[in-house]
């Protein structure tokens, strides 16, 4: 059997608020195979971050994970104290987010930073540290690592601040690394350049967990795609497979609203209405508010996630063997 | 036009310059920008300096005795052999002064000092932890901020007893309740910022979290605050020498001397406003010192 890096079972998250409990993340599993970049794709809200936190234990006040488990490298995290966490999180798995802008710390020089990831994880001395940080950063290709090491977050371009995020996310040189919109506030030059750079890192036998809404940046470097659609995994398959036969209703909506340059002249089209609310949630399948192809079975029963060709799994009564019945 | 771009083409070399020079030349080059960007810092920096130098070279500097009585010369006017005249009991108000110094000074730095390290290491807990943490800690200081201070330094005044080390704590025990309260909810804020976020991902532990990244970047606030808090302690400590409670007569310091001219405003006003103008300049001195630090120091302030 294939090595997994991460592994992540029927994972439920329970936000008990006034107006009832709800599950921003639903019965997800994914599996995240060693040396392979996994991407979960889905609109504002679905639960992508969410699903990054759980596994990265940082859910915070009222979250909690009620259901399910997280293994990395084999080994079950679910129920991890808070110091054991501490230990994991920077040296086996790491996270980097969003904003660069935000992400580092304004009045500490970005070199610094980098230095106290290395220092926390390990026994080694200041010169060492330094060292082993202007090595990343040149792994990251930062340009004139030694000059960029003294400065601060503000005299950094984003895309530098981005590889400097990278560079100490990967300095312990963890197996799983979780890339949370890793290229949003980014242009598209600095783009394919981190995209290219998340690449060389899964070459450098590192798996990738890739959160986005950038069909385009899911397209260019996942082997394997899971859609998110209101806490569910509603669709999951090779990129490939995906990209040329999308099953689920939703996954075409979402293809079909991607601008492209070939089919000129077409109106871009969208999905109509939008997440439903999580208190909300429609008694059968939580996409059949807005599915154009939705019938009274749907809204009254909930899809498994089921094959419709081998490789290929979708949440939906319309595709695969049952539809042909 | 073509002058400002040249300034920026210089603020652009000198923030490429600075990521290049180590740490000790660089405070230095932040310290002559400073000179040159802000005259009002550099004298002001030059006063203390003076004010501190004249306090601990009073002895030498000066011909009379701290408590040197000359009942002849009672009330004497500014000039001739008492250059700033001399008080009720005939001593020499400029020594008075020079000696009033050392009390004052020490008076208005230290405890604003240990008031901020405290209110900030109470107020960032607070802030951190939240919950029942932060729900002690803070209703502790509003009980201290519900009090008049000056009421709360007189109990602890009378509980501790004088002495100068009781007044550094009796007026630290004041002032930190509003600092608690700034960094605490500068706290609030950073604490679900990103890079804070960044940190947890990485493994750091929260007291690193609280003493690393956080506090650095409430430094700026708490410079202002320290420089606030210093007249608020030399005005404090001048009420409870008045009530008998700070520095006793016959020693000098700048609020006694005040408190103690009061009584010949209409005859002898020099004997207030000598160590009235003294507080004064010394307060605007540290508080233009400190805008001055802010500006080059915080790394975000700096014009880009």
């Amino acid at each position: 059997m294939e090595q997994k890096t991460l592994e992540v079972r029927n994972l439920t998250v329970c936000f008990r608020t006034e107006k009832g409990i709800i599950r921003p993340v639903n019965g997800v599993s994914l599996d995240v195979p060693a040396g392979s970049i996994v991407g979960i794709v889905g609109e504002s809200g679905c639960g992508k971050s969410m699903t990054a936190r759980a596994v990265m234990g940082l859910l915070r006040y009222p979250g909690k994970v009620t259901e399910g488990s997280v293994l990395l490298n084999g080994r079950d995290i679910t129920n991890l104290t808070e110091k054991e966490r501490r230990k994991l999180r920077g040296a086996e798995v790491s996270m980097i987010f969003q904003e660069p802008m935000t992400s580092l710390n304004p009045v500490v020089r970005v070199g610094k930073q980098v230095e106290e990831a290395i220092r926390l994880h390990t026994d080694c001395t200041k010169e060492e540290a330094k060292a082993r940080t202007l090595e990343m950063f040149r792994e990251v290709e930062i340009p004139e690592a030694e000059t960029r090491y003294k400065c601060y977050p503000h005299q950094l371009s984003g895309g530098l601040r981005q590889r400097v995020l990278i560079a100490m996310a990967m300095i312990c040189k963890p197996s799983l690394l979780i890339a949370d919109e890793p290229t949003t506030a980014l242009d598209v030059t600095v783009e394919a350049q981190i995209l290219k750079l998340l690449e060389q890192l899964r070459d450098g036998g590192t798996s990738v967990l890739i959160i986005s809404h950038d069909l385009g940046v899911i397209a260019k470097v996942c082997d394997y795609v899971y859609v998110m659609y209101a806490g569910r995994i509603v669709e999951e398959a090779e990129t490939e497979v995906i990209f040329r036969r999308p099953a689920h209703p939703y996954t075409q909506g979402l293809f079909r609203s991607v601008a492209s340059l070939r089919e000129g002249g077409s109106t871009l089209e969208t999905i109509p209405g939008v997440v439903p609310n999580l208190h909300r949630l429609p008694a059968g399948c939580s996409f059949s508010l807005r599915c154009g192809e939705c019938d009274a079975r749907c809204e009254q029963e909930l899809p498994e996630l089921k094959e419709t060709e081998p490789g290929h799994k979708a949440r939906c009564f319309r595709t695969g063997k049952e539809a042909a019945e | 036009m073509l002058r400002k771009k040249r300034e920026q083409l210089e603020q652009a070399a000198d923030i490429r310059l600075q990521s290049q020079i180590g740490e000790e030349e660089r405070f230095w080059f932040l310290m002559r920008r400073m000179a040159r960007e802000n005259k009002t810092a550099v004298i002001s920096f030059i006063f203390i300096v003076l004010m501190i130098l004249a306090a601990i070279l009073a002895p030498v500097l000066t011909v009379y005795e701290e408590n040197d009585m000359d009942l002849m010369n009672r009330l004497s006017a500014p000039g001739g052999a008492h250059l700033l005249g001399t008080d009720e009991g005939g001593r020499d108000v400029l020594t008075r002064l020079l000696y009033g110094a050392r009390v004052s000074l020490l008076i208005g730095v230290i405890p604003a000092l240990l008031s901020l390290i405290l209110g900030a290491v109470l107020g960032v807990i607070a802030g951190y932890r939240g919950g029942i943490t932060d729900t002690i800690i803070m209703r502790i200081a509003d009980v201290t901020l519900a009090f008049p201070s000056m009421l709360l330094a007189m109990v602890i005044m009378y509980a501790l007893g004088g002495g100068l080390i009781n007044v550094f704590l009796t007026l630290t025990l004041v002032n930190w309740a509003s600092v608690a309260r700034v960094v605490r909810s500068q706290t609030l804020q950073l604490k679900n910022s990103e890079f804070v976020e960044a940190a947890r991902v990485m493994g750091v532990s929260n007291r690193k979290i609280m003493m690393r990244h956080i506090l650095p970047n409430c430094l700026p606030t708490l410079l202002v605050l320290f420089t606030l808090n210093i007249p608020t302690s030399i005005l404090t400590e001048s009420s409870l020498s008045f009530l008998g409670l700070g520095v006793q007569p016959p020693n000098a310091s700048w609020g006694l001397m005040i408190n103690t001219g009061r009584q010949y405003l209409f005859t002898a006003p020099w004997l207030s406003f000598v160590p009235g103008i003294a507080i004064m300049l010394t307060v605007l001195a540290f508080n233009f010192l400190g805008n001055g630090l802010l500006d080059v120091l915080d790394p975000r302030q700096k014009k880009q």
